[in-house]
């Protein structure tokens, strides 16, 4: 028998950028809230021994333990999905601030395209564009309706940026400058305008300068050392929610951190939630929180699993197409890249996860796709993250991987190649979902997550696309013996492409193609709010967490009126 | 511009050390055995310096410490796929699935060392560590390109794990037994960790000497 708790406002699962936002935004109204989190907690003094990439970057110290909880994956529903063993093509957040503490700050703005992708598709190119099995869908919301939110996260987390000519109507200018720029960013602007596109400082939440947030959250700033993405900033100068929003939320005295708690299942009873029931990992006891509001903010995979597992909502079948939880699972198209040798000699070991110059000029719908086999496009950028000496060791294309040559080369190049990047857009198709696999379990005897995605046409031209696009820049900047993609090929889950996975508990205009409204309020149960880029319908050629933040300011305003009001907001 | 948080963090400036040579009769206590047994130890010693051998450009794997590198990370939670999905059943995968074995990457070692001796006696009858560098990377080729067949293991999929473990042991912080003395990190221009670099970040190549975590303790 559990032990009953007494009752609270509102229960949060997991405190990561989405709980957190809508912790403090909640509190500093008066709610009292709970935020249950199965990781640890984690403060700014754990990164002062932070620039190990042993152990952050191969070992995967910040990430969830997969011994006792990973995804089961198979690329099509003829073969039998199998555990990811180890840690591969994306990586899992665990512990206080979620994935929010080891990103590298990326902090984009999906394009107005993106909110109503299927009729401004068929508006410009007709109906046939779109194959039958693309399962694209308008978002239920528009660029405008969510603009001042994309600005409220800017501003709380500081975003250091420029104006991007390409990019939806902004209200008001980033908070902070841009970044530095670093020499072979320079060129990379140079070349692109040679090109007669658009590039632009990549918005940053690394922090040019120091700065105080309207919430009144100071921080200090980006000192370039290179150790962003798998890694604690050790200056909290990189935006993460234990250095911005947890601790305003804090500060009201209304909110409750329970770490090493992981929820288990919804609680719920005549359409409503009435709680969520929860391990404590320290004891192994069942503990059962009552709340008024539950929020769920697992991102991607733990938002769907914790709605089938809770048997909330109708799941998702292939078959007939028909149900929606686990419906438009997507990814993003990473391997569209070229990389060049180049003559000088760059600081590649100094970066900020966030430092770079990109462009959209082929990203979204900016270019005309009448001629082309995909729709979409992505991000093209020039980015300088810091290459680390294990994971970077790159050597021409036809020289060996190991051996007397093989370090003659890592050691000649090391500090001379410069890669140009894409973030392909990811479209949705009737047979990309997830569910509850059928064999595999979690240390509780759960089942699993289970994905079934592969790419389709479409990812292997835009990839094709993309790569080519990039490899003219590399050139224009100078670059010989240009290595870029040859073939997407299938999608494998052994090597690290992006964390960027969404969908699963979908936004949209109506309940018949959505799971939420656009307050991420759950159609069939009005007291259960679904956050994280499991909302997103498909992913947009951008990182995803300035969305997904944009979705959290908003949803915490959808909260406090449904405190008061109740009923459906939308 | 620089906020009172970094005047803190950031040590005093000192002249680094110009990586000194350790006096001959120097004791490093880190150097020996915690899983491999003195057979291992000297296969692995001898493969890992195949895979980065010493040259014009400075030590090998060898002298780097790669194989206690090596021996230190399997006696720990990574020899053991501690943090790793282990749990039952266990079925040959697609390649797009990713490892799918039961063995844990000590046992994985255990076999491949021993597979390594066994095929350079039968092709050499030679212990590996006694054959010539052709020979040794002879071996290690037809490892590389699964000309081994073995039962137990993938042998390809062993090479793979001692070349990326070689240059973990090249390349991570001189405090897990590799990278002696940086010179792994100093061989490429790499300025191991340093708290900022925010007077270079706009500068053309600079070579600033480096310094390991114990320079931040």
């Amino acid at each position: 028998m559990a032990k009953k708790l007494p009752k609270t406002d509102v229960v949060i699962i997991g405190v990561g950028w989405a709980g957190g936002i809508i912790a403090s935004e909640l509190t500093k109204k008066g709610l009292s809230v709970v935020g249950l989190e199965r990781g640890k907690e984690r403060v700014t003094e754990d990164y002062y021994m932070a620039h190990d990439e042993l152990r952050y970057a191969l070992r995967y110290d910040l990430m969830q333990d997969l011994s006792k909880e990973t995804i089961t994956f198979r690329s099509t529903e003829k073969i039998r999905a199998l555990p990811m063993r180890q840690y591969g093509s994306f990586l899992l957040g665990e512990g206080l601030g979620g994935a929010g503490v080891h990103w590298n700050g990326q902090t984009f703005r999906f394009l107005p395209y993106d909110f109503k992708i299927r009729s401004m598709t068929e508006e410009r190119y007709g109906k046939d564009k779109i194959p039958p099995e693309m399962t694209i869908q308008d978002w239920g919301i528009t660029y405008d309706q969510l603009e001042p939110y994309f600005d409220k996260f800017e501003k709380t987390t500081g975003i250091s940026g420029e104006e991007n000519p390409l990019a939806g109507k902004r209200s008001n200018p980033y908070p902070t400058p841009p970044m530095l720029h670093t020499p072979s960013m320079k060129m990379f602007a140079d070349a692109a305008k040679n090109l007669k596109l658009n590039p632009y400082t990549v918005p940053s939440a690394n922090l040019s300068e120091s700065y105080t947030n309207p919430d009144g959250i100071s921080r200090a700033a980006c000192q370039y050392c290179g150790y962003c993405e798998r890694f604690g900033c050790e200056y909290g100068a990189k935006a993460d929610p234990v250095v911005t929003v947890i601790p305003v939320a804090k500060k009201t005295g209304k909110f409750e951190i329970r770490t090493h708690s992981y929820v288990r299942r919804i609680l719920h009873k005549g359409g409503k939630a009435t709680g969520v029931m929860y391990t404590d990992l320290t004891t192994g006891e069942e503990i059962e929180q009552p709340a008024d509001i539950v929020v769920s903010t697992g991102y991607v995979f733990n938002n769907t699993r914790l709605m089938l597992l809770s048997k909330i909502g109708k799941p998702y079948d292939s078959s007939s197409g028909t149900g929606v939880i686990g419906k438009n699972y997507a990814y993003q198209v990473i391997k569209g890249n070229a990389a060049g040798f180049f003559e000088d000699k760059f600081n590649l070991f100094a970066g900020a996860g966030s430092l770079g110059m990109g462009l959209d000029d082929f990203n979204g719908d900016n270019f005309d796709h009448s001629d082309l086999k995909f729709i979409h496009g992505g991000n093209i950028a020039h980015t300088i993250t810091g290459q680390r000496p294990i994971q970077n060791n790159p050597v021409p294309e036809e020289s060996p991987r190991w051996g007397k040559e093989f370090k003659a080369n890592s050691l000649k190049y090391a500090n001379s190649v410069l890669s140009v990047g894409s973030q392909g857009s990811s479209m949705p198709f009737r047979h990309h979902y997830l569910d509850l696999d059928p064999t595999y379990k979690d240390a509780f005897g759960d089942p699993l997550i289970r994905i079934t995605f592969d790419f389709e046409e479409q990812d292997r031209q835009l990839a094709r696309y993309l790569s080519d696009r990039c490899a003219e820049i590399v050139q224009e900047m100078g670059g010989q013996n240009i290595m870029k993609l040859k073939e997407l090929g299938p999608y494998e889950i052994t090597t690290y492409q992006s964390t960027h996975n969404t969908g699963g508990v979908i936004m949209g205009e109506n309940p018949g193609n959505s799971a939420v409204n656009n307050y991420l309020q759950m159609w069939d149960m009005e007291n259960l709010f679904v956050v994280g880029a499991s909302a997103f319908p498909h992913n947009s050629g951008y990182n995803p967490t300035g969305t997904v933040g944009a979705l959290a300011y908003r949803t915490a305003e959808g909260i406090l009126e449904y405190s008061k009001k109740g009923g459906l907001l939308v | 511009m620089l906020g009172g948080v970094l005047g803190y963090l950031l040590p005093k400036q000192k002249t680094p050390p110009a990586a000194p040579a350790p006096a001959q009769n120097e004791n490093n206590y880190n150097q020996a055995l915690m899983f491999f047994n003195q057979e291992q130890y000297r296969i692995t010693e001898a493969a890992v310096e195949r895979i980065f051998p010493a040259d014009d450009n400075g030590p090998g794997a060898k002298e780097l410490g790669a194989a206690f590198f090596i021996d230190h990370q399997l006696a720990g939670d990574w020899g053991f796929n501690a943090r790793d999905y282990m749990q039952p059943p266990f079925y040959v995968g697609e390649k797009t699935q990713g490892y799918q074995g039961r063995l844990r990457r000590r046992e994985i070692f255990y076999i491949g060392l021993r597979e390594i001796q066994n095929y350079s006696q039968k092709k050499y009858q030679k212990d590996f560590p006694s054959l010539a560098p052709e020979e040794q990377d002879a071996v290690l080729t037809a490892f590389q390109n699964d000309d081994v067949k073995l039962t137990t293991i993938s042998a390809s999929g062993f090479f793979n794990l001692l070349r990326s473990s070689t240059l973990e042991g090249v390349y991570s912080d001189p405090l897990y037994g590799g990278n002696k003395n940086m010179q792994g990190w100093t061989m490429r221009q790499y300025p191991g960790n340093q708290m900022a670099y925010t007077n270079i970040i706009e500068k053309n190549f600079t070579v600033i000497p480096p310094k390991s975590l114990k320079d931040h303790l």
